[in-house]
């Protein structure tokens, strides 16, 4: 068992905890991320986003899947591995 | 190479380095084939030299000389382990060997299996100037380097990339491969290919979209080019400073090797020395060797209030008070810099820093691949605010709107150029911190208006 960053348990994952990260390159500031995982992805002065440090929390794993999912340009992406 | 560090002179006949002694750079003529040969006797070859040189280079602990500082036997063992791999079919990228375009400048090449090894000398640092002259005046052993290396990844293939700036080299370079083929050393063709124009050119990724025949721009990674590089084959790629010191442990051996520099910081290396020293120029210096002896040995003429360690996206060092960091990637990251393709630029008591750091912001936003909106926006308005502080009339919230955009463009784009803009923009509002409360009272200083001191493309790379 160990501690999940919002303070409760959660039994210690089999596969290495999902991150999100950015193509830095693909992405146009559309926003969308922004409007659907603020938990997670703030704006920057000029739209694009910045993403929360650390693996996604289990109970925002599945609105971080849709925010994947909603990226216009596919810039967006969960990912296991370390970049 | 059995016989580990130990070089068997006959009389008269080639001879390890000595301690103390140049190791890459003997004289300031180039040496041809055979003066090359007898300087440091012929290259060890074969089956064996493939197989033990990883090891060999891992116990060297020689890091890349081309900025990153990256492990150079790890490096090599990726992509030797990569190319024994069955290479994957994935759905996104088509079959591999659809991978290349018609219009690939490799397109044509003969590679039939294999991987590909990239020897890096683009040099697109503006102050920076060792991998051009070491080119000129020893290219065999950057040669001798890519052989090596070419033998112990499986490679079918070598590209030698020289700097645009350097057509001169690329012609002396491309006579001393010539030289190879008709002594028929290597078995591994070498084509010399020059870099094109632009500060990021030279980056690891942009060199590889190049030769793939698209723009000269870093690429999102994954993949590492050692998974997939020059036509989607796994790829090395070294800086050619790099490569000549594997030259030399292949020969004398990884003990030799670590007989000069320090534990952690091994070897020697080429630094660039610029700015107000009397004899600017290329030097090989001991890996370690305090910053203070350095400069001394260029000939440190007048007061001097502080050295760019690292190039253009580099940091402030102040002095005195930084003459004895050692330099050394090692040396220069405890006292918060990097020693990066090691430059050395100094500036002197009669210039301003402030003027100084913000012309080559400026430069840097121009260099940007304008690719990642956090660079592509934040490098100009970080250049703005520093040409502000330099020679404008700021409010005194400009150094904190520095530091802001400073953390906003750090680790936000495809390359490290946002990350060393930001760290050069720190550095010098905590080296000329005393310099920038004078400007933001009083106005520009004095010296702001004096001639640059440090080198910049002219035109820039716009």
């Amino acid at each position: 068992m160990t501690a999940n960053r919002d303070g409760g348990t959660i039994q210690q994952p089999r596969f290495p905890e999902p991150r999100l990260r950015v193509n830095p390159i693909a992405c146009e500031a559309h926003g969308v991320c922004i409007e659907l995982l603020p938990e997670l992805i703030s704006a920057d002065p000029w739209g694009y986003p910045i993403l929360r440090p650390g693996p996604v929390p289990l109970h925002l794993q599945s609105l971080a899947r849709r925010a994947v999912a909603a990226c216009p340009t596919l810039a967006l992406m969960l990912t296991s591995l370390q970049p | 190479m059995t016989a580990r560090g130990v070089a068997v002179p006959s009389e008269g006949g080639p001879l390890a380095p000595a301690p103390g002694d140049l190791r890459l750079i003997v004289r300031d003529q180039p040496l041809s084939l055979a003066e090359h040969i007898a300087r440091y006797g012929p290259l060890p070859a074969g089956q064996l030299v493939s197989q033990v040189l990883v090891a060999e280079v891992e116990r060297s602990g020689l890091t890349g000389r081309g900025g990153g500082a990256f492990p150079a036997g790890r490096k090599i063992r990726a992509v030797a382990e990569a190319s024994m791999r069955p290479r994957p079919v994935r759905a996104s990228g088509g079959s591999p060997a659809k991978g290349s375009a018609a219009n690939s400048s490799v397109a044509n090449s003969s590679v039939a299996k294999g991987s590909v090894v990239v020897a890096n000398g683009s040099e697109s640092e503006p102050a920076s100037r060792k991998d051009s002259v070491l080119l000129s005046l020893a290219p065999h052993l950057v040669l001798d380097g890519i052989a090596l290396c070419a033998s112990a990844v499986g490679a079918g293939r070598a590209y030698l990339c020289v700097g645009h700036r350097a057509a001169a080299v690329a012609q002396s370079v491309t006579e001393a491969v010539a030289e190879r083929v008709r002594a028929g050393l290597d078995s591994v063709p070498v084509e010399v290919t020059t870099t094109a124009d632009g500060y990021l050119s030279g980056q690891e990724n942009a060199l590889i979209s190049a030769l793939n025949g698209n723009a000269p721009l870093p690429t999102f990674v994954p993949p590492r080019p050692a998974e997939r590089g020059v036509r989607r084959r796994p790829t090395l790629v070294l800086n050619v400073e790099t490569l000549a010191h594997i030259a030399l442990i292949a020969r004398f051996g990884s003990d030799w090797f670590r007989a000069s520099g320090t534990a952690g910081a091994p070897g020697s290396a080429l630094v660039t020395i610029t700015g107000a020293v009397e004899r600017p120029g290329v030097r090989e210096i001991p890996l370690g060797t305090g910053l203070g002896e350095v400069l001394q040995r260029s000939g440190l003429s007048q007061p001097a209030q502080a050295v760019l360690t690292g190039g253009y996206f580099g940091t402030w060092l102040p002095l005195p008070a930084a003459l004895a960091v050692p330099v050394s990637d090692e040396g220069m990251r405890a006292a918060g810099a990097t020693l990066g393709p090691g430059v050395l630029a100094v500036l002197p008591e009669s210039a301003c820093g402030l003027a100084e750091t913000a012309r080559i912001a400026s430069f840097l936003a121009a260099g940007s691949a304008g690719q990642c909106g956090p660079c592509r926006n934040g490098l100009p308005a970080l250049a703005d605010a520093l040409n502000l502080i330099a020679f404008g009339q700021p409010s005194q919230d400009i150094v904190g709107w520095v530091e802001q955009l400073s953390g906003l463009v750090t680790g936000r784009g495809a390359c490290h150029l946002p990350d060393g803009a930001a760290g050069l923009a720190r550095s010098a509002l905590r080296v000329f911190a005393t310099d920038v409360q004078a400007h933001l009272t009083a106005g520009p200083c004095a010296r702001a208006g004096g001639p640059p001191i440090l080198p910049l493309p002219a035109g820039g790379y716009l």
